[in-house]
């Protein structure tokens, strides 16, 4: 058991390519960490640099009390599931789980001691004497997890875990990987591109853009307060309505409306989440429904008020297109951008 | 609908030159042995097994089937161990200018060992001191099948993920376990195949033997065969047969045994 303790690190690829950028971030002990950013922002890179895998430019690498920046992968006491899992073609289920004890020359018995209690942790009992290539998706995912427990690192890294899993077999991997990790304690990064995966699994998130952190917190504030604009478009499952306004003496006026707001006059951007848009009769927001699109129990209803805006309503209240709606705001919720993008 | 009977006929009857062109050869190698009057004809024999007695009595018949067992188990070691450890580097590192170094190198050992330079291969040899030497031979042989050899097995190796080798890095594994337990084993299929190329090859091989072995007790059966007259001085036709038929075989059975493990995959330049 250990933390994580990243300071100034950058990792520069051969090519020049700065996949991570003057990067600090602490995990804590068993904590379940995610890292979150868009495609080619650096969140791999970042992983296996933890691993060492890659070579930090700069700064230092902390797992608990030792300083790893200089350590071959072997020596930092991590263990790593790849995306493409990795699992060795040529060896069975067992003797791919029992790898990490046969590299440290630990005895026949051991090693299938050991692949048979993770087997029967992981669901993977019956399956011992097959090949990878022999395996269902989720099946190949867990084997591949038994493989990195069965190493009895103190950190647990994954790289897109469940991105190679259909929509379904997914949630379930989710649930089962979030109780593996509560019963093991391990702290461990996973990285996803997934923002719902993230937020159902993680106890703090790292959102990443262009190897830096953009914002950093449990996956509540990530949600309801994004540090910035970018952090805003990047999460949620449906995209929070930025909408261009102006802030004027302790008023703001966006979408030809005003609420109260504090803070300095000037250009702003204002953003509110869909989910936090309600139907009411006297609310501020009034215009008419241009598309009404199913999203199962809910459905997004884009309002056209000069801009257009996203609304949540639950399937009972879905009105129809053509219709006059009022929203409102739920209180609390309404964020201001300053023109740097920042929250202010 | 008689011109379609017609193109028929015609294709079977060029079908059948061709076979037989290639079929009267393994029959003479299935009867000349066993016949008691052996003539360059294929006939039905008269069957006997002395052939076979004045072969094993020749003094250098089996002498030379052993010699190019060593020969070739030598060539083929050398082959294999070295085509697989610099296909593995040249797989794995980045050196400029690698891909102009394969090409060159391959367009080269086939100028190198070939006809073309038999007479500095000679002299390097013979001032090496390597003249009548079986291993020297077996090296001459093996390093200019080299170059082929790294150039099929560097795509092999290519073929094998790196996330392999980074996974065992991770667990702890030191650069020779990683070898040992993961690139080699996974890229077997390959080995196998250069081990196969590399022993067929060298089997075949008469310059570089002839050149270099004076010895008629060191030479192998590629070079024996040549030599193999009666007293008149024309082909000894009841030791050719059998012998023929004894170096066909191990070639035969290596086939037999790797395809039978790995299957083949001969496709250098091709990833499958
Ligand atoms: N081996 C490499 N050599 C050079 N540049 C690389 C290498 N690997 C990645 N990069 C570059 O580094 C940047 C970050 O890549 P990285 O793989 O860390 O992204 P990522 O966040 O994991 O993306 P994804 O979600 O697509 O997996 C990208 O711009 C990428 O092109
Ligand atoms: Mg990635």
């Amino acid at each position: 058991m250990a933390a994580i303790d990243i300071a100034g690190v950058s990792t520069v690829y051969p090519n020049g390519v700065r996949a991570v950028d003057d990067l600090d971030l602490a995990v804590a002990d068993g904590e379940l960490f995610a890292l979150l950013g868009p495609s080619g922002c650096g969140k791999t890179t970042l992983l296996r640099t933890i691993a060492g895998l890659e070579q930090a430019s700069a700064g230092t690498v902390g797992i608990g009390a030792l300083d790893v920046t200089r350590l071959p992968p072997g020596d930092r006491r991590v263990a790593m599931v790849f995306q493409d899992y990795a699992l060795f073609p040529h060896m069975t289920v067992a003797e791919n789980i029992a790898y990490p004890l046969r590299v440290r020359r630990a005895s026949k018995a051991a090693q299938r001691d050991a692949a048979e209690r993770m087997s029967g942790d992981l669901s993977l009992t019956g399956l011992l004497d097959r090949r990878p290539g022999q395996l269902s998706g989720g099946q190949q995912q867990r084997t591949a997890l038994a493989r990195a427990v069965a190493a009895d690192a103190d950190v647990l890294l994954l790289d897109e875990p469940l991105s190679n899993l259909d929509a379904r077999l997914r949630l379930e991997a989710r649930t089962f990987l979030k109780r593996l990790q509560r019963e093991l304690a391990l702290t461990t990064v996973f990285v996803t591109h997934d923002q719902a995966e993230a937020l159902a699994l993680a106890d703090r998130i790292a959102v990443m853009d262009a190897g830096r952190i953009r914002q950093l917190g449990t996956p509540r504030e990530v949600f309801q307060r994004p540090a910035d604009m970018f952090v805003a478009n990047f999460i949620g499952s449906t995209p929070m309505n930025l909408l261009p306004g102006t802030v004027v003496d302790g008023q703001v006026e966006f979408a030809g409306t005003r609420l109260p707001a504090s803070g300095v006059p000037g250009e702003v951007t204002v953003g509110i989440r869909p989910e936090y848009l309600r139907i009411a009769p006297d609310g501020v927001l009034s215009g008419r429904v241009s598309i009404v699109e199913n999203l199962g129990v809910t459905s997004l209803v884009t309002l056209d008020c000069g801009v257009p805006v996203g609304v949540v309503v639950p399937e009972h209240e879905e009105p129809a297109v053509g219709d006059e709606l009022r929203v409102s705001p739920a209180p609390g919720r309404v964020l201001l951008y300053g023109e740097d993008g920042r929250l202010r | 609908m008689t011109g379609f009977v017609l193109r028929r006929i015609g294709f079977y009857v060029v079908i059948t030159v061709v076979l037989a062109f290639f079929a009267v050869p393994m029959l003479w190698l299935a009867s000349a042995p066993f016949d008691a009057r052996p003539g360059l004809g294929i006939r039905w024999p008269d069957w006997t097994l002395s052939n076979v007695r004045t072969t094993f009595e020749h003094p250098f018949a089996l002498t030379s089937l052993v010699n190019s067992l060593i020969l070739c188990a030598a060539a083929t070691v050398v082959t294999t161990v070295l085509a697989a450890l610099a296909a593995y580097s040249l797989s794995r590192v980045r050196i400029p200018g690698r891909d102009v170094l394969l090409y060159l190198l391959l367009l080269l050992s086939s100028v190198v060992t070939g006809t073309a330079a038999m007479v500095p291969i000679f002299v390097l040899m013979l001032q090496l001191g390597l003249i009548n030497s079986q291993l020297g031979t077996a090296l001459v042989i093996g390093g200019g099948m080299l170059p082929a050899a790294i150039f099929i097995l560097k795509d092999f190796m290519d073929s094998v993920p790196r996330s392999y080798e980074e996974s065992a890095r991770v667990f702890g594994a030191r650069p020779r376990q990683v070898l040992g337990h993961v690139v080699l084993p996974v890229a077997r299929p390959g080995i196998a195949t250069i081990v196969v190329w590399a022993f067929v090859n060298a089997w075949g091989n008469f310059l570089l033997p002839f050149l270099l072995l004076r010895d008629v007790g060191k030479q192998p059966a590629a070079v024996l065969l040549r030599t193999l007259n009666d007293e008149g001085g024309s082909a000894n036709l009841h030791v050719i047969p059998v012998f023929s038929l004894l170096y066909s075989i191990p070639v035969v059975l290596l086939y037999l045994m790797v395809s039978k493990r790995y299957g083949f995959r001969f496709h250098g330049g091709i990833k499958s």
